[in-house]
């Protein structure tokens, strides 16, 4: 089912990339503030910017559903930009306001945006000052999530780079997962890998800066995400060294992930087999039942959330699926290089955007579903095409074995909904 | 600098977004980094729109910051041109483009555009949404609406309904079907469904409906300078409200004061028996200051509730607000701090939050009912059915909305009869969730109505899902299903 009709060497790896500049219809890496701070429970986000920004947190986040939550924005003023209150003040002030009204704050991240670069306001010395101020109870980090710098799930790549330099040292041989999970998942993953004997395991963004793991010579890493490629040239730059695989969504991803840490580590077929066999079986019969109507359909990647070529692999081999354009924000092949090297030429990979003229090709195309973020879906369904928002990948649990066929679910809905409504007039 | 955690306002430019979304052939060039796309969900989310807002964004990045931002804009200027065909552009900067000082007005009017080109000139730093949406208008308005002939036939234009407003659909149509009972016509309704044609007609109409003064007074004011057109004071939000705009709109006109009141069931509603358990609540007013103010009065005169506190956070009507609040022997509160509103409304105790969706959840927080009654809006705020604000059937809907959070009279006294019965006690769950009593014993202890107030019963032993520390093995297949742009549960653990 999933051999290839063209020449079976030809991979999306060496296919001609369509690179594009244009009108982006994508979030800023702030948005990664709204995950990373549920993962990181003693981690306050300071985005020192504009009320566009802290506008964007909270459309981004839907609603407000938290009741105080641990980020915030420095809104400049007037007054910060015309020099007449130095802004370096103006933060210090609100810093130590706020970390008089939350005590249980250990870590704070001063978040750059576009404003604060444009008027290059330097975060970098702000954190040295605050952290030298608060010691030793809180340390003061920054990292850019502008705009201008940075896209959506960048966002996480830049903060977890930013903790990088300060981690401890350690000569110990340990696996570092890197990359913000839900716990389910990240306990999923744990579990597996500890079954076949692999440890210590150590995870980076840890829940609490305390947890922070070491990294040194002897430290091996895997992301989790592909779109850490920031935080591992850091990680590198420590010493540690990546362990290089498809990322794990679905069956097959899964398994590649885990087979290079395991030969990695040495672990022998009986105890990999003895390990995975049960829950591979699982995610095979659940993704099975949940891709049954998205079999023979085709589907159109806008660019989003960087996950685009893994869960377009997943797609294509796993699901039965013909993928048109696969697009995505920016290419980095040393991270996303091994699932390129499983979708078989054909679709065009596009790298950037100019919105309108993508959107020319999803009308000429017509794919069966167009996987795209929420500023474009009703539109196009309103069109009469299907449509997927990429946002709900990032927020819901799809990796490894047990959500597999969740993965696959999220992708039918649609297509299903399709099938079964009944609205129009019938003659 | 001030710190923010939830604001009321987005920035100008996304009240400008409201207007030109608004409206049917017309364009906005927005000198903008990426991310500020971001503004286009609220507009396909929360609206359901089915078009993307006619937005262009210039999408610089900070390799382009050193050199040719100038150039990117023109280019993007002239693409939207081409490709959308507008009857008029309006261009401007978002935040991070104002301070790189490219003057997008400017650079618009080197250009050979065949149509005309507004520049608006919002400055971030100082102002908000609100700000945006009408002084873009009025720069419309200003640009477009010249002296015409007046129609033969008195008629009305109603102004100031726009994308993402409170109800405002719906209370168009409200409204002409008032001054259809007094026999005006409609000529003009802007910005809403309004093409920039159609603006410069405004000039034809007899008098002007501001039916938001947050969004359109500018443009109202204008319009009287300029084209002498007299424009409404009086926002039919409400049965007395209502019946002072009819009064207000006839005279102006000088038609009968017609009304037909044959659908208005608020009053009788209000004097029924079973209303007398709203005499008397103790109920706290915020949201944008058109609505607290109308909200005000029907609180007061047509529920008899007591109003224990109103403030709003738009500050250019703040006057208006203040001398409201003084005439209830109130202090005001005027205030786009969040967490300020939240201790005023916890201060004040009320029994009934009349408020934003923000509101909604300090209420949530609180264990205090609440009803919206105003922007900023939740794509809840947009209901499929009918259901305005403003006019007769708004009175109704008003009515419904509020009372809908509170215990009803007959409910109440069945409640307090049957707290301690052995089944329907309060511990137990309510029948149609599928709960089971458990017989209650001595050793069963827990909350019970008495311990939580008299309003907290609705929240008890449900707390909000995001509450709740999910950590099961698999997530939750049901916590997916209900995922929806209201406002997403977290996975990840809280």
């Amino acid at each position: 089912m999933n051999s290839p009709a063209t020449i079976p060497a030809a991979t999306c790896r060496d296919a001609p990339i369509l690179k594009e500049r244009g009108q982006r219809e994508v979030f800023c890496g702030l948005t990664g503030i709204i995950w990373l701070h549920r993962k990181m429970q003693d981690a306050f986000f300071l985005v020192v910017g504009s009320r566009t920004c802290a506008h964007l947190l909270q459309s981004a986040a839907g609603v407000m559903i938290f009741a105080e939550p641990r980020f915030g924005t420095a809104i400049l003023e007037e007054t910060d930009l015309a020099g007449l209150a130095d802004a370096n003040d103006e933060l210090d002030r609100e810093v130590g306001r706020l970390l008089s009204r939350r005590p249980d704050i250990k870590q704070l991240f001063l978040v750059g945006s576009c404003p604060s670069e444009v008027i290059k306001l330097d975060l970098a010395r702000a954190a040295e000052r605050l952290t030298q101020l608060h010691a030793p109870h809180v340390r003061v980090l920054n990292y850019s999530g502008s705009g201008i710098e940075t896209t959506f799930t960048q966002g996480e790549d830049a903060c977890l780079a930013s903790m990088v330099p300060i981690l401890p040292a350690t000569t110990a041989r340990e696996l570092l997962l890197v990359g913000a999970l839900p716990d389910v998942v990240e306990d999923q993953a744990v579990a597996l890998l500890t079954k076949m004997g692999i440890g210590p395991i150590r995870v980076l963004p840890a829940p609490r800066s305390a947890e922070a793991p070491g990294v040194g010579p002897n430290t091996v890493f895997a992301c989790l995400q592909p779109f850490l490629g920031d935080t591992a040239a850091a990680l590198e730059r420590r010493g540690a060294r990546m362990i290089s695989a498809p990322f794990p969504f679905g069956e097959e991803g899964t398994t590649l992930w885990l087979r290079a840490i395991a030969d990695e580590f040495g672990v022998d077929d009986a105890t990999f087999e003895a390990a995975t066999a049960a829950p591979r079986a699982r995610a095979r019969t659940a993704i099975a039942n949940a891709s049954e109507h998205l079999r023979g359909k085709s589907v159109f990647f806008m660019p989003d959330s960087q996950l685009e070529i893994p869960l377009a692999r997943f797609l294509t081999r796993e699901c039965g699926m013909a993928a048109i354009e696969i697009g995505q924000p920016y290419i980095h092949k040393g991270l996303v290089g091994p699932d390129l090297d499983l979708i078989p030429a054909g679709p065009t990979i596009s790298e950037g955007q100019d919105v309108d003229k993508q959107l020319d090709r999803v009308r000429a195309a017509r794919p069966d579903l167009t996987v795209c973020g929420l500023g474009l879906a009703n539109p196009l369904e309103a069109e009469g095409l299907t449509t997927k928002w990429a946002i709900e990948l990032v927020f819901t649990p799809v990796h490894f074995y047990d959500q597999a066929g969740d993965l696959a679910g999220l992708f039918s809905r649609p297509i299903r909904r399709r099938a079964l409504l009944k609205l129009e007039e019938r003659a | 600098m001030k710190l923010t955690v939830w604001t009321y306002e987005g920035p100008p430019h996304v009240g400008a977004m409201r207007v030109a979304t608004a409206m049917k052939g017309l364009h906005y060039v927005l000198h903008a980094p990426q991310g500020d796309t971001y503004a286009d969900l609220l507009f396909t989310m929360i609206e359901r729109r089915g078009h993307r807002p006619p937005v262009s964004y210039t999408t610089f990045e900070g390799r382009d910051l050193g050199e040719d931002t100038a150039g990117l804009f023109k280019r993007t200027c002239q693409d939207a041109y081409d490709r959308f065909q507008p009857q008029a552009l309006i261009v401007g900067a978002s935040c991070t483009a104002e301070l790189i000082q490219d003057d997008p007005g400017g650079l618009a009017e080197t250009m050979d555009i065949p149509v005309p080109v507004i520049a608006l000139e919002l400055p971030s730093y100082q102002r908000k949404e609100n700000f945006g949406t009408d002084e873009t208008f009025y720069q419309l308005v200003k640009a477009l609406a010249g002296p015409v002939e007046k129609t033969p036939h008195i008629t009305a234009n109603l102004i100031g309904p726009l994308a993402l407003g409170f109800r405002h659909r719906d209370d168009i149509e409200e409204i002409k079907g008032l001054l259809y009972d007094m026999g005006i016509g409609i000529n003009v309704v802007a910005p809403f469904d309004a093409t920039p044609a159609d603006l410069t007609r405004l000039g034809a109409a007899h008098v002007n409906i501001l039916m938001y003064p947050e969004h359109a007074e500018t443009a109202a004011r204008h319009m009287e300078r300029v084209l002498g057109i007299p424009y409404t004071k009086t926002v039919p939000i409400g049965v007395g409200a209502t019946h002072d705009f009819v009064t207000e709109v006839a005279q102006i006109c000088g038609v009968e004061p017609k009304k037909d009141l044959s659908r208005l069931r608020q009053p009788w509603w209000s004097k029924s028996v079973d209303s007398t358990y709203l005499t008397g609540k103790r109920v706290f007013l915020f949201g944008d200051a058109t609505h607290v103010i109308t909200a005000a009065r029907i609180a007061r005169d047509e529920m008899g509730f007591e109003v224990v506190g109103l403030g709003c956070y738009n500050r250019e009507f703040a006057r208006p607000v203040r001398a409201l609040a003084k005439a209830f022997g109130l202090e005001a509160l005027i205030s786009d701090d969040y967490l300020e509103v939240e201790k005023a409304i916890e201060d004040a105790a009320p029994e009934m939050i009349l408020g934003t969706q923000m509101e909604r959840h300090i209420g949530k927080r609180l264990g205090i009912p609440c009803a919206v009654i105003s922007a900023p809006v939740h794509v809840q705020d947009f209901p499929a059915r009918y259901s305005p604000q403003m006019g007769w059937e708004g009175a109704n809907v008003i009515f419904d909305t509020w009372i809908h959070p509170l215990v009803m009279g007959l409910e109440e006294h069945l409640l307090a009869m049957f707290r301690e019965d052995f089944e329907f006690h309060d511990d137990a769950g309510a029948s149609h969730h599928g709960g089971h009593a458990q017989p209650r014993t001595a050793a069963a202890g827990g909350l019970t109505r008495r311990h939580l107030g008299p309003n907290q019963w609705r929240h008890r032993g449900r707390p909000p899902r995001i509450f709740l520390k999910q950590r099961s093995k698999r997530a939750s297949r049901r916590t997916r299903a209900a995922m929806s742009w209201s406002g997403w549960p977290m996975p990840r653990k809280s």
